[in-house]
């Protein structure tokens, strides 16, 4: 196979003179025409710098190329170096022979312009088409990437699409110009699993049938094994190691990447499920957090007069229980409803209709027994306080002072969550990410709670600081007998905290029941589709298939109320809702926007 | 706090600001503890409309006063109107802003559609409009122009807390049960510090401006008690014949808005953490 790119002591910073800060310190790899090459590591590794070096997109993000060659193989035969070509040739070749795909499709694309427009402004500009010629060229386009019904999206505007569908056109337009190489730079990080699935699907039939050359660029070991030939792992802005994938994942070489394998949740289909609690069968103990029908709904409005075209059912007559020193993993895609339940526990958002009881042990006083740990630890902090100030706002909430017993909690918890004893006067920017989820644990911790609720709590960390933070939850759980209610739409992350497990789909639970019963022997056609799309080591370059399913409306007419659930008893602690195939549901609006 | 002054000494035209601004706030106050050269009062007829001496730095007026004397008590009057103008319509329209952003709906749509009105009129017009109901004197010049500010300041603190107020702390803040007043002042108003630290300085300025305005036009303080427009007024038929009459005044109050203008813009450059990298 020919050499598609050679890229050897690559060095990248960022500033100038004193100011320099060199981020990338020499990388050297090779990339065969349709090939795969995967770059994985941690944030701050350099990974996604690395990257855009090679279509030179890191000039606008005030980098510079300091040392290093990027020989890349032209359409035309000819070798040039992109580490020194003029911003010319630069802009000829980004646009048709290197093509890009981000994170974030929503940004990525301009919202005032159809997808249609903005697709065929690359034929246009690349290929020079115009009229017909670039509409029949993005129709293709679209087709290619396995959108139904393309020739009514390409009017859409980029709100009306989902984040799969949006992700979907960002690929059409980077495959617009035929690329001989494609850059994915973590492409299905800001997806729901089963759409990141059917991403992944896309571009390995994609690879296979254009030859693409591509550069895959994720934190998560579990995605590479699914799609690369080759893996490069960096650490600090150098490689730590790399060559073909089944070497690295079977036998890695270096401490840092076994510590990252080690670190990847693998989800096991429920073989690994936590065996410490034992569910105490009902009359023998009281549950900690009893919900009983909870359905919050909001109004919908249309038109000018704001007229009432009825209600989204968010959560609709969803019942569970949680005992003590017991987690329920509640587990759905974006719009299942899962952190609307979540917050209508905390009062967040006032349910329709339903009741949730807690019990407390502890004498009468205003403490809420039920406190919540947030996504993102950075936007969950308060920038402007101190950690003592961040730490007393539950108790001042509920109406005590601030005394040296509660001091001395503060300090116990800090300690006890892992964090210096001096951060007490330090504000949330001086922390890492997991160090501020450890700290907003702490946070949720002040009031002795019976109930945390735990939304998606670990999914914004970095996979090695994820493990950590989930061995810290366990602990705390085990120690303090503590009933979680914890929120994810990672399987594999769910599989290690989980004692039982609810699944949620269109605002209703769908299967309920112990961890290992649902994660192993899922019933529900959803359960099934769910777990199918969790990416694992074991399944290496396996071809997933393109599912097109999407999630119904819940958009429901004024006074609708829903049928009767029927469940079906399939296992000592195992429960599945009796229905129609859903997928066939008729009021199934193809993609339709939460 | 001690990193906030040194950026902005180290900020340029933060550092020209801040010396202007401290040079005005202690002639103010120099001038209302009774500290300048002569009683601003005190008429010296045989020396009457003198231009710059050694014994009076700036002149004398028409009735022989002694022009920095004045000028020095005109700066106190002007800032006095100016920070009580300004500290009021930054405490009322930050209030309004703030229950406006939170609780929305009708308390907003009033709040806003009311202070669109108000901002609909030119600042000094709605002074004008204001004082010829209630009355000429300092006392209605600091309301008038307080009046005037407000809706400034709504709207400043609205954007921003309505955009805070989405933010997962709140949240977090509501989930503890934290009262409204704590979230509002802890969690909305702690982050609202900066942007309200560079409108009121820049308020100041256009205070100052407006201040000088009404005084002008005879409806702000009231003689024989000093002040910039007062100075500017009585000087514009002399303009000829003792040109220092206008001379100094005019750059008192061009300076003084200079200062709290730069003071400004250096403010929002360091509060700002977009801007703190190239300010650093």
């Amino acid at each position: 196979m020919s050499k598609l790119l050679s890229v050897s002591g690559l060095k990248v910073g960022f500033g100038r003179g004193d100011a320099l800060r060199p981020v990338v310190h020499g990388v050297d790899f090779d990339l065969a025409a349709g090939e795969t090459l995967a770059i994985v590591g941690e944030s701050g590794s350099g990974k996604s710098v690395t990257a855009l070096s090679i279509n030179r997109l890191v000039d606008y993000g005030g980098g510079r190329i300091l040392d290093g060659r990027m020989d890349f193989l032209t359409a035309g035969g000819a070798v040039i170096n992109l580490a020194t070509a003029s911003d010319r040739r630069m802009e000829k070749i980004r646009g048709g022979e290197i093509g890009m795909i981000f994170q974030e499709p929503m940004t990525s694309l301009n919202p005032v312009l159809t997808i249609g427009e903005q697709i065929s402004e690359a034929f246009r500009l690349q290929r020079g088409l115009t009229g017909q010629a670039a509409r029949a060229a993005t129709l293709e386009a679209l087709e290619r990437v396995r959108i139904a019904d393309a020739a009514r999206r390409l009017g859409y505007y980029p709100h009306q699409l989902s984040g799969g569908m949006l992700q979907r056109v960002m690929i059409a337009m980077a495959l617009a110009t035929n690329p001989r190489l494609l850059i994915a730079d973590e492409p299905t990080t800001a997806l729901d699993v089963s759409v990141q699935a059917q991403i992944m699907a896309l571009l390995a039939e994609l690879r296979r049938e254009t030859g693409t050359g591509l550069i895959f660029i994720t934190h998560d070991m579990g995605l590479v094994a699914g799609i690369a030939d080759r893996v490069m792992v960096m650490k600090e802005g150098q490689v730590v190691e790399q060559g073909p994938l089944d070497r690295i994942l079977d036998h890695p070489d270096h401490p840092y990447t076994q510590h990252l394998l080690k670190a990847v949740p693998h989800f096991s289909g429920g073989r690994h499920v936590r065996r410490d609690h034992r569910r105490a069968s009902a009359g023998e103990t009281t549950p900690t957090l009893k919900v009983e029908g909870m359905t919050v709904r909001f109004p919908a409005t249309a038109g000018l007069l704001r007229r009432s075209i009825g209600a989204i059912h968010a959560v609709e007559s969803v019942d569970f229980d949680v005992m003590p020193g017991e987690t329920l993993a509640i587990v759905g895609e974006s719009g299942s409803g899962k952190s609307t339940t979540a917050r209508a526990l905390l009062g967040l958002v006032k349910p329709s209709r339903g009741t949730f009881s807690v019990l407390d042990e502890r004498p009468a006083n205003r403490r809420k027994p039920v406190q919540m740990v947030f996504q993102n630890p950075y936007a969950s902090l308060n920038p402007r306080l101190d950690v003592e100030s961040l730490l007393a706002e539950p108790v001042l909430a509920s109406g005590e002072r601030v005394d040296a017993a509660v001091r001395a909690r503060m300090a116990a918890l800090l300690e006890r969550v892992g964090l210096p004893a001096n951060s007490i006067r330090r504000y949330a920017h001086e922390f890492s990410g997991g160090q501020r989820q450890r700290l907003c644990i702490a946070r949720a911790l002040m009031v002795n709670p019976a109930v945390l609720v735990l939304d998606e709590a670990v999914s914004a960390l970095d996979v090695s600081v994820q493990a950590k933070v989930l061995d810290l939850l366990i602990d705390l759980q085990n120690e303090m007998k503590l009933a979680y209610l914890f929120v994810s739409h990672d399987m594999a992350v769910v599989e290690r905290i989980a004692h039982r497990v609810a699944v949620l789909y269109a605002g209703r639970i769908v299967e309920i029941g112990a961890a290992q019963a649902v994660l192993s022997s899922p019933q529900h056609a959803y359960t099934r589709r769910l777990i199918a799309a969790v990416p694992t080591m074991e399944r290496r370059r396996e071809i997933f298939e393109l599912d097109t399913a999407t999630i119904p409306t819940l958009l429901r007419p004024p006074g609708y109320e829903p049928p009767q659930d029927h469940w079906r008893v399939c296992g000592e602690d195992h429960q599945v809702r009796i229905e129609g195939d859903p997928y066939k549901d008729q009021n199934h609006v193809a993609d339709a926007r939460r | 706090m001690k990193a906030f002054f040194q950026s902005l000494l180290r900020h340029p035209s933060g550092r020209i600001g801040a010396a202007i601004v401290l040079l005005y706030i202690i002639v103010a106050l120099l001038s209302q503890a009774g500290l300048t050269p002569y009683d601003p009062l005190k008429q010296f007829r045989i020396e009457r409309l003198q231009g710059a001496t050694l014994a009076h730095w700036m002149g004398t007026d028409m009735f022989g006063r002694d022009v920095l004397s004045r000028l020095m008590i005109g700066i106190g009057q002007s800032f006095l109107v100016a920070f009580s103008s300004v500290g009021l319509a930054a405490v009322i329209g930050t209030l309004l802003g703030l229950t406006a952003a939170w609780f929305g709906h009708l308390w907003d749509g009033l709040v806003m559609r009311l202070m669109d009105v108000l901002l609909a009129f030119p600042a000094i017009l709605l002074a004008l409009l204001f004082i010829a109901v209630v009355g000429p004197g300092t006392f209605t010049s600091i309301l008038a122009i307080a009046f005037v500010y407000t809706p400034i300041f709504t709207r400043v603190v609205r954007g921003p807390a309505l955009s805070i107020k989405t933010r997962d702390f709140v949240d977090a803040a509501r989930s503890f049960g934290s009262s409204t007043s704590y979230i509002l002042t802890r969690h909305l108003m702690l982050n609202l510090v900066a942007p309200l630290t560079v409108q009121v300085t820049l308020a100041l300025a256009w205070s100052l401006l407006t201040e000088s305005g009404l005084s002008f036009l005879g409806l702000g303080t009231q003689p024989p008690n000093s002040s910039l427009g007062l100075m500017l007024a009585d000087s514009v038929n002399l303009m000829e014949m003792a040109p220092w009459l206008l001379i100094f005044p005019a750059l008192a109050v061009m300076l003084g808005i200079l200062g709290f203008n730069l003071l400004g813009d250096a403010l929002r450059d360091i509060l700002d953490p977009r801007m703190r990298r190239v300010v650093a």
